[in-house]
Formats: structure tokens, sequence, C-alpha cells
């Protein structure tokens, strides 16, 4: 039971792809100028990691070693096609939204390391939960960024949640902070650099006041770090 | 006490503390905020007031909770310098707001977060510039006229421009010559016609050329009194002025003088106040020579071909960023030490 419980804690906290990792820096950055966009290509990103995961672990057996960076290349790629095709269906505006950054899933390295790290090395079910929590804490960053530029940028939040959850969506918009004038810095790149700088010195605060409180926790050594 | 023994002769006398080289570039800065506040108006005292107290207060609230003793960082002056910096290069009734944004940018951001003064790569009062400049675009092209075009607002106006939230009417404001320059070539007009508008003076724009001189005026005493080193406002002149020299002489209706570009936007504030900057310039002789020049250079380059009609704050900027290489591959060699 622990060990369900360690994977959750490594991809939610503290192994965290966006935050200590640093995977996948440049979607990160660049769709993260609201919620809306940073949830859904973080929800896409768990979904191509959830499946690249299950797929890499159950052919694990059968790959050799020196072919397996291709074939792991090859189940992503297909597993994000796979996505791609399902959003430009059903969520077509966000699609044309996030663009290039779907397609573009493939190189994050977040996804080829876990692969690599974790699945490949792993049984099915362990595989599946490691997949899901790296990919819920990789949104998680994104969400927690894109509120922060949104917040900041625009004075508002989750904008246009009518992408991602169509009609249901059409009332979520936040009025956050009324009659704002805008800051733009927030929106543009520098924003998401200063942001997330933010937000990693934010994790190591809490990990130094947590740390501190209780000295005692045991340090694990986990074989799998960062890829 | 301990007593330790002292070398003999010769003896280095100890360069300038912080806060008295902090006072000096505060002095130095004078004439020109002076001028400034002739031609512009009672807004750049205001601006000038407001950052510092704003600066004065981010600087204490940092470093309160940072938990280091505030009463001697407060008192070396090196936020004052920045704050000043700051509120001369904003336009002089730009809202307290922008100046508020601005000044925490500077303070907070670019200077504690990277750990308190000599620690931070980047000039502090450049950044927060910057941050504005990018955030609010429209806010900072509103200059208002110098005074030998019109009356500049009094200090009541000021106040309700700054605070108040009111707009400054069109009839005081003007493009700054660098703006005039650049839409009016981008008509197609020659800068014979583009000379001969009001807003010209006979150098560079009408006040602003004062305003340039007062700075060229308290640089030149600071150098001549040590405080900052002279490589690095002429190699700033050099870089910035060859190349102008260059393309004036080749087409001097499309491009304008050298004399100009020195005169003009941020060039003097920048080359002897902003670039000379101990923290973030370079610190080897060679090294600052590069420094200054590419400074002047990429000044150049983007009031030449970028996006923004001024480009002294970006360019030092990025020579910030490149003066610790600039510092290790010029490092002086040792006497003795082999090629």
């Amino acid at each position: 039971m622990s060990r369900w419980r360690d994977i959750a804690a490594e991809g939610l906290w503290r192994n965290n792809p966006g935050l200590v990792q640093l995977l996948g820096l440049c979607p990160l950055l660049a769709v993260t100028s609201s919620v809306v966009n940073g949830l859904g290509l973080g929800l896409a990103t768990t979904a191509t990691l959830v499946v690249s995961g299950l797929t890499v672990s159950a052919v694990r057996g059968l790959v050799r070693p020196e072919i397996r960076i291709p074939v792991f290349v090859l189940v992503i790629a297909c597993t994000v096609t796979i996505i791609e095709l399902l959003m430009s269906a059903w969520l077509h505006d966000l699609y044309k939204v996030l663009g290039i950054f779907i397609p573009l899933i493939v190189t994050n390295c977040a996804i080829m390391g876990r692969a690599e790290a974790f699945a490949s090395r792993n049984p099915v079910p362990a595989a599946v939960l490691d997949g899901l929590m790296m990919g819920l804490g990789f949104t998680g960053v994104l969400v927690a960024l894109g509120a922060l530029r949104e917040l900041a940028g625009h004075g508002t939040l989750l904008d246009h949640a009518e992408l991602l959850l169509g009609p249901l969506g059409e009332g979520l918009r936040l009025e956050i902070i009324q009659g704002y004038r805008g800051f733009l810095v927030a929106v543009l790149p520098p924003g998401a650099f200063i942001g997330l700088g933010l937000l990693i010195a934010l994790k190591n605060v809490i990990d130094t006041r947590r740390g501190r409180r209780s000295v005692a926790v045991p340090v694990h050594a986990h074989g799998h770090g960062s890829a | 006490m301990r007593r330790f023994e002292t070398a003999t002769s010769p003896h280095l006398p100890p360069r300038d503390s912080v806060p008295a080289l902090m006072r000096r570039v505060l002095y130095a800065l004078a004439p020109g905020a002076a001028l400034q506040a002739w031609h512009f108006g009672w807004g750049v005292v205001v601006q000038l007031l407001l950052a510092a107290a704003l600066a004065l207060a981010a600087e204490a609230a940092v470093l309160v909770l940072r938990r280091r003793p505030a009463r001697r960082a407060l008192a070396d002056g090196s936020v004052l310098v920045t704050a000043a910096l700051l509120a001369l290069a904003l336009p002089p009734y730009a809202p307290w707001w922008l100046t508020t944004v601005a000044v925490l940018s500077a303070v907070v951001l670019a200077k504690h977060l990277y750990g308190g003064l000599g620690y931070n790569p980047f000039n502090p009062a450049m950044v927060g510039y910057v941050v504005a400049l990018i955030a609010f675009p429209r806010e900072l092209t509103q200059w208002p006229a110098p005074h030998a075009l019109a009356a500049p607002p009094g200090l009541d106006m000021a106040l309700g421009l700054i605070f108040g939230g009111a707009q400054l009417p069109d009839a005081l404001t003007a493009a700054t010559p660098l703006d005039h320059v650049r839409t009016g070539l981008a008509m197609n007009r020659t800068l014979t016609e583009l000379g001969a508008e009001p807003v010209m003076g006979r150098f560079g724009g009408k006040g602003w050329e004062w305003v340039a001189g007062g700075y060229l005026a308290g640089g030149l005493w600071l150098a001549w009194r040590r405080a900052i080193d002279w490589r690095i406002p002429s190699a700033f002149a050099a870089g910035l002025a060859l190349p102008a020299m260059v393309a004036w002489g080749l087409d001097p209706d499309g491009h304008p003088s050298p004399l100009f570009h020195l005169l003009s936007g941020g060039a003097m504030l920048g080359a002897f106040f902003i670039a000379t900057d101990p923290v973030t310039a370079a610190t080897t002789p060679r090294g600052r020579l590069l420094y200054g020049a590419g400074a002047g250079l990429l000044t150049f380059l983007i009031r030449t071909f970028g996006g923004y009609p001024d480009g002294v704050a970006f360019a030092v900027l990025l020579m910030n960023m490149a003066a610790p290489t600039l510092d290790q591959l010029t490092r002086p060699r040792a006497f003795g030490e082999g090629r």
C-alpha cells in the first residue's frame, strides 16, 4: 500500500515534472497564459502519460533493450496522434488554441523520461498509476501557473472555459478584479519564466518549512530520478 | 581588540564606501534632473519623490521579511539611486500605479529575489523600466511637450495627473524626438523635413538635448572623480555614434546624425549612470570597453531596426547578461603569468 502512496507522492509533489524535474518546460511556459489552456494541455499530457505508460509497461518483456527508445517514441507518437485527433473532433476550439503544442507533446521529455525510467521497469498497474500521478502533477503546475498569469494579466480566472467544457463552461468566467487594466507582462513569455520561478521558490519554501518541523522524515532514495 | 600587523607601503587608499559612492551618483544626477524638471514640469519632481518613498518602503519590507538588518541597507543609498534612475526614465506624468509596479519590479524582483545589493545580475532600474514598458506600452509614450513648446503643467495639475487618473491633454503632449524621427522616416519623409519641425532642436529634440547635456555634465564629473570608469561611457558613446556615423554618412536624409543619437532618449543617462552600475557591469578594463561598446551598438541596432523607439534599457540588460562571460574572457594577465 505504501508503494502506491509513494508513487503518488513522487508524481504529485516530490519529483513533480514541472517543479522538480523541470521537464517539458516548452509547453509548460508557452501555453500557460490562462487556466483553461493550462488545464487542457495538462489533461492531454496526462492521458498521453497514462496510455504510453500502460503500453510501454505491457510490452516491456518483448522489446529488446537495444531498440527500446525507438519503440517508446513510436508508442508515444501513436498515443499523441490519437489524442490529437480526438481533441480535434470533440474540443475543436481548444485544439485550435493549443495548436502546435498538442503534437509537440511527443517531444515532451517528461513522457519519454517516465517511459524509460519507470514504465519499462515496472508492472502495468504501477506504470499506469505513475503516468496518472506524473500527469496530474504536471497538470497542477500548468493550472497554477495559468491561474497566476491569467489573474495577474487579465484579472480573470477560467476565461473561455467553454473551450474545454462546452456549454457547461459558459458562465464559469470569474472576474476577480473588477475594472482591471491588465498587466501585459504576465501573459507574455517573461511572465511565464518569472511565474515558474516563483512557483519553484514556493515549493522549496514549503519543503524547507516542512523539513524543519519534522527532521526525522526518512529520505527516500529512488532509482528513478529525472531523465 | 587584536591588532594586525600593517604591511609596508605603498598603500592604496580605500575606494569609496557604498554610501559615499551612491551619494556622489545622486549629486551627479542633480543637474540633469533639474533640467528635466525645468523642461517637463513638476511631474519629474513628484515622480522622484514617489519613486524614492516606494523604493525605501519596498526595500525595508523585503529586508524585514528576509530578517536582514534594515537600517544599514536603507542608509547606503543604493535603492535611492535605483529609484531616481527609474523616475527619470519614466514619463513624468505616468500614473502612480505605473511607477509603483516599476519600482516594485526593480526592488523586489530584480534586486532582492536575486539576493540583494551586489548579487543582482541585472540593473534593477532597467528591469523596472522594461517591465513597465512591456506591460503598459501606451502609457510609456505619454511624454509632455518640453518647455519650449508649451508651458508644462503646474504642481496641482501634476498631482492630478499622477494620482487623480486625469489624462495629459493632447495640447501638452508631444512625440519624443526618437518617436518623431521614427514615425517620420516610416512615412518616407526626409530628415531635412523632420528637422524643420518645432519638436526638433539644434542637435536632438528641443529641451531633450539640454537634459542630455545635464546628464553629460554630471557623468563627466563622476568620471573625473573616478566614481565611475571612463571606459564604459566612452565605449558606449563610440558604440552608438560610430555605426550611426556610417549610416548617416551613407544616407544623411534617412538616418539621424550621431549627435542626435547621443543626445536623445536615454543615451546619456544610460551611458554614464546606468551602464556603469558597479554590480551589473563588467569589471575588467578590456571587459568594460567591450561591455560599453556592446551596449551602445545594441542601442543603435534597436533604435534603427527594432520595434521600440529607444533601446538603451534592453541594450543594458542584454549586456548585463554578457558581463560575466566578458569578465572571464578578458581576465587581466597577472605579472609573470604565462600566455
